[in-house]
């Protein structure tokens, strides 16, 4: 409705900030007396700790303190943990080892914090961290998630045997081994998702202010949910009660998933400006981002898809190992498990499926969720499967994945998920006729002639967003509800303030959420702002992450809308004296539907603070809050089609056409969903083509340390997109809202290297698909 | 970063004296690569004398076919300098294709040559236009002056003050950057003179910038592209790394000649 409204392509409100440099970002704060921070870091992959002496860094110029591990254990700070308990297929817990925010014993990953110095300047607290001596014994280090599994590899936590920490599964294994051995065909691979560095551009970081006077703690944080943050540092890390810690979040400059957890650095920071007395902040150089941030994927998989005669699908079986590198992040233990397992039915109606992960340490970087969080994962091995069966079939893989689309909905798979709706053959087909499929031969043939070589790969995706109905995520192991909360404060002239539990570090919910609102009162945009990311302000939310600020946060402020609307229209039909159901809300007016009589909104909203003549009884204020927990979740789908064209010479790959077609459900406002939707396919060809995260083997030491040599994809590396929309409104939510965060960088790694096999004429190919490998593949293929 | 001392000579006298008087000094040139260094601590020079206010090391002239190129010289001002275009456009289109702008914009051809990175581009050219190295203390042709991994025949105080070199009939360069850092994975350049044809590879060697014998011997007998087409490089003495075996570059040296030879020819 309106120009500013829902479905409008309303320019971002926040950008104004951002692009003339008045955004206030964590490293803009600035509190007086404040000191900073540098952290000594493990040079080792693997290593026991002998002795750490500060002396010497105690007495160089400008020192405040330098603290250690023991000291942050006796003030009783406790270890980070992870907040999904998985039970492994045996019953057993996972076995979680423990993380200390400052190591005591035991490096286990190079960039594993060791102490922290705080100082004058940032230099002087880099020269003293250079002298704090410690002396380790190394040990062997193990960075591959298989070979951390084999007998005689280095043991990383004591209490995780053979550096297992679960071996769990999801659905029927005897049903899907038998439908397998019966199988007319089946289609075997073994499939690699690369480890991804999420290098969000504003690196982490963190301003700890203890004041005593009042005991109380601040922390200014680069952080996706501050009040997650300041949850699991009161009850879990003991580092003050929740009404004596404020977390605010303010702009964040992108996260991906790496800044929804809690590090070290956030508590220890906090801790140490008690410690030493001054507020001390901490900014992660480049560097420390790549070594330290929460990196994402890491999977190897061996899949089996079985086909009967007439080609569709009678099993799938699914055998992950998940590196999950040297401490259990956050969430970690729900990717591979949650967010993995139970989207491997894809948009296709399989009777069986098996899925079994073995959850790994290795000394390396902790991993968790990143932009997608094992959706990608879950849907680059069914799509690369799909497409490598239907080669082996020789059947189109358009065909072969028609004839096992689902069609009726509500449909329950058999990995726990019931799909709500969706129209898979829909976007299938608006994707065909936007790629004009049917000419690729030609174009082909085209391109032969001029010496390169063509190839076409698809990939049909759903995902889960909406995280999540709160009870479902409980009996899973959840330990958080995953509702969100709104308050949508009318002020006494009429203009809007609307409280959210949504963080937004890149999304643009300050003009999506108003946009709502607008919509709703039919008020300019203009009247409304969006408040989030603190915690004094916000009463309490679950923050932004698996595209869930739409479904979930959107939604709980319409709940709050709702109760809004209904207190405005009893006061308006008080004051009109006409009856509460005949009042509607238009266009800034609040009127008697089929007369004349109207009020403008800001009357009714000064009325509702006079309190001069409201209806008997009735509080004065116009100020409703809501909590939304979703009933379930949200099932975004589409398909994307890539087209590449690769020079045999030096096997360099062109993305020649990439068309999308989604379905979000109902589009609050298509120019920001599209900028997701560019955003998420670039980080997706990022993983496909360029991105790979390298550890040395021996060593462990990370190869990839720097853009010397990690590859970010870069605006010459994507061609201009072709993006469209179909739409089957979400039937779990108000407003039919499905997701579009996350959904570019889950579809298009497998389109991307389907399309290079096919160009290739060989399937056995990794990601990132470099020059070298694909030039190595064609010359295996040739 | 360490704490340095900053010095700002106005002659490449007063520049080497400086050096002379510092316990541990640098040159400065257009601090691409230098500053990095020293600001992740790798390098930690006592002091740092800038070269880029010395008026003698700054301009390109070019008379008749003689070139020459102080080392001060920015790679934009090489990129876009029509004088030198007319004659050896392969240098000016080289230099546009090193970093980015901003690199462009600050990074001397004297610092690359004197920094001699594996993977840099100028070294190629300087050596296939056999180019003379002037420095405050002598000249030195480029086979004299790269003497391995960022190793030169330079003093510690010695200073690079020009590059100088006779237009070929023609040149060309072929660069395929390293999809990460955008330096050279393997770039080839090629020069045709009447007596012979020079062909230098960077990015490629592990003993950094070297001259391709078998591909010069074959171009100087046809200086056409196919004429490479049943050549294969050996990989011994390539590097190897994550980015590219030592079987892709040898892969790479020839397919870049191939292109370096078709840009030459036009
Ligand atoms: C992001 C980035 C991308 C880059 N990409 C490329 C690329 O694609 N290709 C490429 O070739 N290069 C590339 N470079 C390197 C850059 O082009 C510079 O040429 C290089 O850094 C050295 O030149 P400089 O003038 O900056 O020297 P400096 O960094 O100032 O100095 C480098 C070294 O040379 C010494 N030195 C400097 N000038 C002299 C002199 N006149 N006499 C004696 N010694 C001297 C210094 O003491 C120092 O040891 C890149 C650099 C960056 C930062």
């Amino acid at each position: 409705m309106g120009i500013e409204g829902i479905g409008a392509r309303v320019a971002r409100k926040e950008d104004k900030r951002f692009v003339t440099g008045l955004g206030r970002y964590v490293d803009d704060m600035v509190v007086p007396g404040m000191k900073y921070a540098v952290f000594v870091r493990s040079p080792h992959a693997h290593a026991a700790i002998r002795s750490i002496d500060t002396s010497a860094a105690k007495t160089m110029p400008g020192v405040i303190g330098v603290l250690t591990g023991p000291e942050l254990k006796s003030d009783g700070i406790g270890n980070l943990i992870c907040g999904w308990m998985i039970h492994s297929k045996d019953g057993s817990p996972m076995k979680m080892g423990a993380w200390s925010p400052l190591a005591t014993d035991k490096v286990r990953y190079v960039g594993d914090a060791v102490a922290i110095v705080v100082a004058e300047s940032r230099s002087l607290a880099r020269d003293a961290a250079e002298a704090v001596a410690v002396e380790y014994d190394e040990l062997p280090a193990v960075t591959d998630a298989v070979k951390a599994l084999e007998a005689g590899a280095p043991q990383i936590h004591p209490e995780a045997a053979n550096n297992l920490i679960y071996d769990w599964e999801l659905g029927d294994a005897a049903a899907t081994d038998q439908a397998i051995a019966g199988a007319a065909h089946v289609t075997r691979m073994r499939i690699v998702n690369n480890r991804l560095i999420p290098n969000a551009i504003e690196p982490r970081a963190a301003l700890g202010h203890y004041n005593p006077a009042e005991d109380h703690f601040t922390l200014w944080t680069t952080s996706q949910n501050p009040h997650v943050a300041r949850l699991v540092m009161s009850a879990f890390y003991n580092v003050a009660p929740e009404n004596k810690l404020r977390v605010i979040a303010p702009d964040v400059g992108g996260g991906f998933g790496s800044k929804i957890y809690i590090y070290p650095e956030e508590v220890v920071c906090l801790w140490a400006s008690k410690r030493t007395g001054v507020p001390v902040k901490w900014v992660a150089d480049r560097t420390e981002s790549f070594l330290c941030d929460a990196h994402g994927r890491d999977h190897v998989t061996e899949v089996a898809m079985a086909f009967d005669t007439d080609n569709r699908v009678v099993g799938l079986k699914v055998d992950t190992i998940a590196n999950f590198g040297a401490y259990m992040s956050l969430f970690s233990s729900c990717v591979p498990t949650y967010l993995y397992a139970t989207l491997l039915s894809g948009q296709y109606a399989f009777p069986h499926i098996h899925c079994n992960v073995r959850a790994v340490y290795t000394n390396t970087a902790p991993v968790d969720a990143y932009r997608g969080a094992g959706r990608p994962e879950a849907t680059y091995v069914l799509e690369r499967v799909m497409e490598t069966a239907a080669r082996e079939l020789g059947m189109s893989p358009a065909e072969l994945r028609r004839r096992n689309f689902i069609r009726e909905f509500p449909h329950q798979t058999p990995v726990i998920m019931n799909y709500d709706g969706g129209d898979y053959e829909a976007s299938l087909n608006a994707a065909m006729q936007a790629a004009d499929y049917a000419g690729f031969p030609a174009r082909r043939e085209e391109a032969k002639r001029r010496g390169k070589l063509r190839g076409i790969g698809m990939s049909c995706y759903i995902e889960a967003c909406g995280l999540a109905p709160s009870q479902a995520v409980g009996s899973l192991g959840a330990g958080v509800g995953l509702w969100e909360s709104a308050e949508v404060r009318v002020n006494a002239a009429g203009t809007i303030e609307v409280l959210t539990g949504s963080h937004s570090h890149g999304q643009g919910h300050e003009t999506t959420f108003a946009q709502v609102v607008a919509d709703r009162l039919g008020l300019p945009l203009d009247q409304v702002s969006i408040v989030h990311g603190d915690t004094d302000k916000v009463q309490m939310g679950m923050g932004t992450y698996g595209s869930r600020s739409g479904a979930v946060g959107i939604s709980a402020i319409v709940k709050a809308l709702d109760k809004v609307e209904t207190k405005a229209k009893k006061i308006a039909a008080h004051l009109l004296e006409a009856d509460e159901g005949d009042i509607v809300i238009e266009n800034g007016e609040v009127k008697v539907a089929g007369t004349d009589r109207s009020l403008p909104w800001f009357q009714v909203a000064l009325a509702a603070y006079t309190a001069h003549n409201l209806p008997a009884g009735m509080e004065p204020g116009l100020k409703e809050t809501a909590f939304y927990d979703p009933t379930n979740f949200t099932f975004p789908a589409g398909c994307y089609i890539c087209e590449v064209e690769i020079d045999p010479e030096t096997g360099v790959t062109e993305i020649v056409q990439f068309v999308a077609a989604d379905d979000f459900g109902t589009i609050i406002n298509p120019l920001i969903v599209e900028g997701q939707v560019h955003g998420g396919i670039t980080q997706g060809v990022g993983q496909a083509l360029l991105e790979g995260c390298v550890y040395d083997p021996t060593s462990g030491q990370l190869v990839t340390a720097s853009y010397m040599d990690y590859t970010m994809p870069r605006a010459a590396d994507v061609p201009s997109f072709k993006v469209s929309t179909t739409s089957t409104p979400s039937p779990s939510n108000p407003l039919g809202i499905k997701g579009c965060g996350e959904a570019g960088a889950i579809g298009s790694p497998p389109a991307v290297i389907n399309a290079i096999t096919d160009a290739i004429g060989n399937n056995d190919l990794t990601m990132p698909a470099t020059p070298q490998r694909v030039w190595a593949a064609l010359r295996k293929a040739q | 970063m360490y704490q340095t001392t900053y010095h700002r000579p106005s002659s490449v006298a007063e520049a080497v004296r400086m050096l002379g008087e510092a316990a541990d000094g640098k040159f400065l040139g257009g601090g691409q690569t230098l500053i990095p260094t020293m600001k992740q601590r790798l390098a930690a020079p006592s002091d740092v004398i800038d070269l880029r206010h010395i008026a003698e090391l700054k301009g390109i002239t070019v008379s008749g076919r003689d070139v020459r190129i102080g080392a001060g010289t920015t790679h934009e001002e090489v990129a876009n300098h029509s004088g030198l275009a007319a004659v050896c456009p392969a240098i000016c289109y080289l230099a546009g294709h090193i970093g980015d702008p901003h690199v462009r914009h600050m990074g001397t051809i004297g610092g690359s040559i004197s920094n001699n990175d594996p993977a840099a581009d100028y070294p190629s050219a300087m050596l296939a236009l056999n180019a003379m190295i002037h420095t405050s203390k002598r000249a030195l042709s480029a086979d004299e002056f790269f003497t391995g991994l960022f190793g030169t025949a330079l003093d510690e105080d010695e200073i690079v003050t020009a590059v100088s070199f006779t237009a070929p009939e023609k040149a060309g360069y072929a660069k395929f950057p390293n999809p990460a850092s955008r330096y050279a994975l393997t770039g080839v350049f090629v020069a045709k003179r009447p007596e012979g044809v020079r062909v230098a590879v960077t990015g490629a060697g592990e003993d950094g910038v070297f001259r391709a014998t078998a591909i010069e011997n074959a171009l100087s007998r046809s200086f056409e592209p196919s004429v490479l087409d049943g050549i294969a490089m050996p990989a011994d003495g390539l590097m190897s790394d994550i980015h590219a075996s030592a079987e892709y570059r040898a892969n790479l040296i020839v397919v870049m000649a191939k292109r370096a030879v078709q840009a030459a020819n036009g």
